[in-house]
């Protein structure tokens, strides 16, 4: 049996950037999972998503569950990228696009993301989808800031039978 | 038809932490049910993942429930939080014949649109505990759309060695079930 659950690529910053793409991902998988992790230099910021370079913003839309200490809130928007966030002091994202390579399906995210910026600590889960029926072959994460030095972005493929 | 998750090979090249277990892709009849059966008792935990669309009747925001070993007495529970855009509610039922496991996108829904769902089974071969899942699902219509965190307690020591899904429409085509067996040290 081939390992089930893969990395397929890394990326750490080496310097602040205001996005990073995984592209040419193998369709060979069933699911993708990225882990986001990393700071940003100060605030909290919206993270975002584009798949197989599709800017159209009218394609992507979410609905969040969200926490901040004090209440539990929802919200949706419709023409937005939104998938997560990212925050200064530590933030952590893991991303799952299940049968992204499927030709028949629009393709639906599900997103744990969470702030320790001390002055803005949430934790949010997102489902974000991309009206498109396309296998996912690119994705391009950005945020409304740069992402800083030593934030890390995997991306990870498993394998079903 | 019910389907039955087929079995990944034997034949073992290089093992893993995380592997795959059994598949079940809905074809183009749909299916009342889908069934992992014969689960090896061999990994620490199971997990589930998928996407998912309930056809004809199931209108929106149909539940898919879940059943362990063919048990359909009242032995499960469930709890829930669930955010639709707007506000935020919680569910739950006890002495229940099923656990109301995932939320799936329904049949009068926007076309194409399918729930994903990650549903983890913990300890699922331990005899001597009851059992517990909890499941991430959710589905964005574009306009309207839910996320879920679920929970559910079968109340059996029993070894998980089957699981079956099932709502109460059938599955739509296209609809996919991945079974994960994950192993400890």
């Amino acid at each position: 049996m081939p390992t089930t659950y893969e990395p397929i690529a890394t990326t750490t910053l080496g310097s602040a950037q205001s996005s990073v793409t995984f592209s040419a991902i193998s369709g060979s998988y069933t699911d993708l999972v990225i882990v986001i992790n990393g700071a940003l230099s100060s605030g909290l910021a919206s993270l975002s998503v584009e798949y197989n370079g599709d800017t159209t913003v009218g394609n992507y839309s979410y609905t969040r569950l969200q926490g901040n200490g004090t209440s539990a809130t929802s919200a949706r928007a419709t023409s937005d990228k939104g998938i997560g966030f990212v925050a200064q002091d530590a933030c952590m994202t893991i991303i799952n696009i299940n049968n992204y390579s499927n030709s028949t399906t629009y393709k639906t995210t599900l997103t744990r993301t969470n702030s320790n910026y001390s002055s803005d600590g949430r934790t949010a889960s997102y489902v974000a989808l991309w009206q498109n029926t396309a296998a996912i072959t690119s994705i391009k994460l950005s945020a409304s800031v740069n992402f800083n030095s030593g934030f890390t972005f995997t991306i990870y493929g498993i394998k079903a039978a | 038809m019910p389907i039955l998750g087929i079995l990944a090979s034997s034949t073992r090249v290089a093992a893993g932490d995380f592997e795959s277990i059994a598949t079940v892709t809905v074809g183009s009849g749909g299916s009342s049910s889908v069934e992992f059966t014969s689960i090896p008792s061999t990994f620490a935990h199971l997990q589930i993942r998928g996407i998912s669309r309930l056809g004809s009747g199931s209108g929106t925001l149909p539940t898919i429930s879940l059943q362990f070993n063919g048990d359909t007495g009242a032995n499960y529970a469930s709890h829930q939080i669930r955010a639709d855009g707007s506000s935020v509610s919680t569910d739950a039922g006890s002495n229940q014949n099923q656990i109301a496991a995932i939320s799936s996108a329904g049949n009068t829904q926007t076309a194409s649109v399918f729930s994903g769902t990650v549903l983890d089974l913990l300890d699922y071969a331990n005899t001597n505990k009851f059992k517990t899942i909890r499941a991430l699902t959710a589905a964005d219509f574009n306009g309207t759309g839910w996320f879920d965190f679920r929970s559910g307690l079968w109340r059996s020591t029993s070894a998980v060695t089957s699981i079956k899904l099932y709502g109460a429409q059938s599955f739509a085509q296209y609809s996919h079930f991945a079974l994960y067996g994950i192993k400890s040290a």
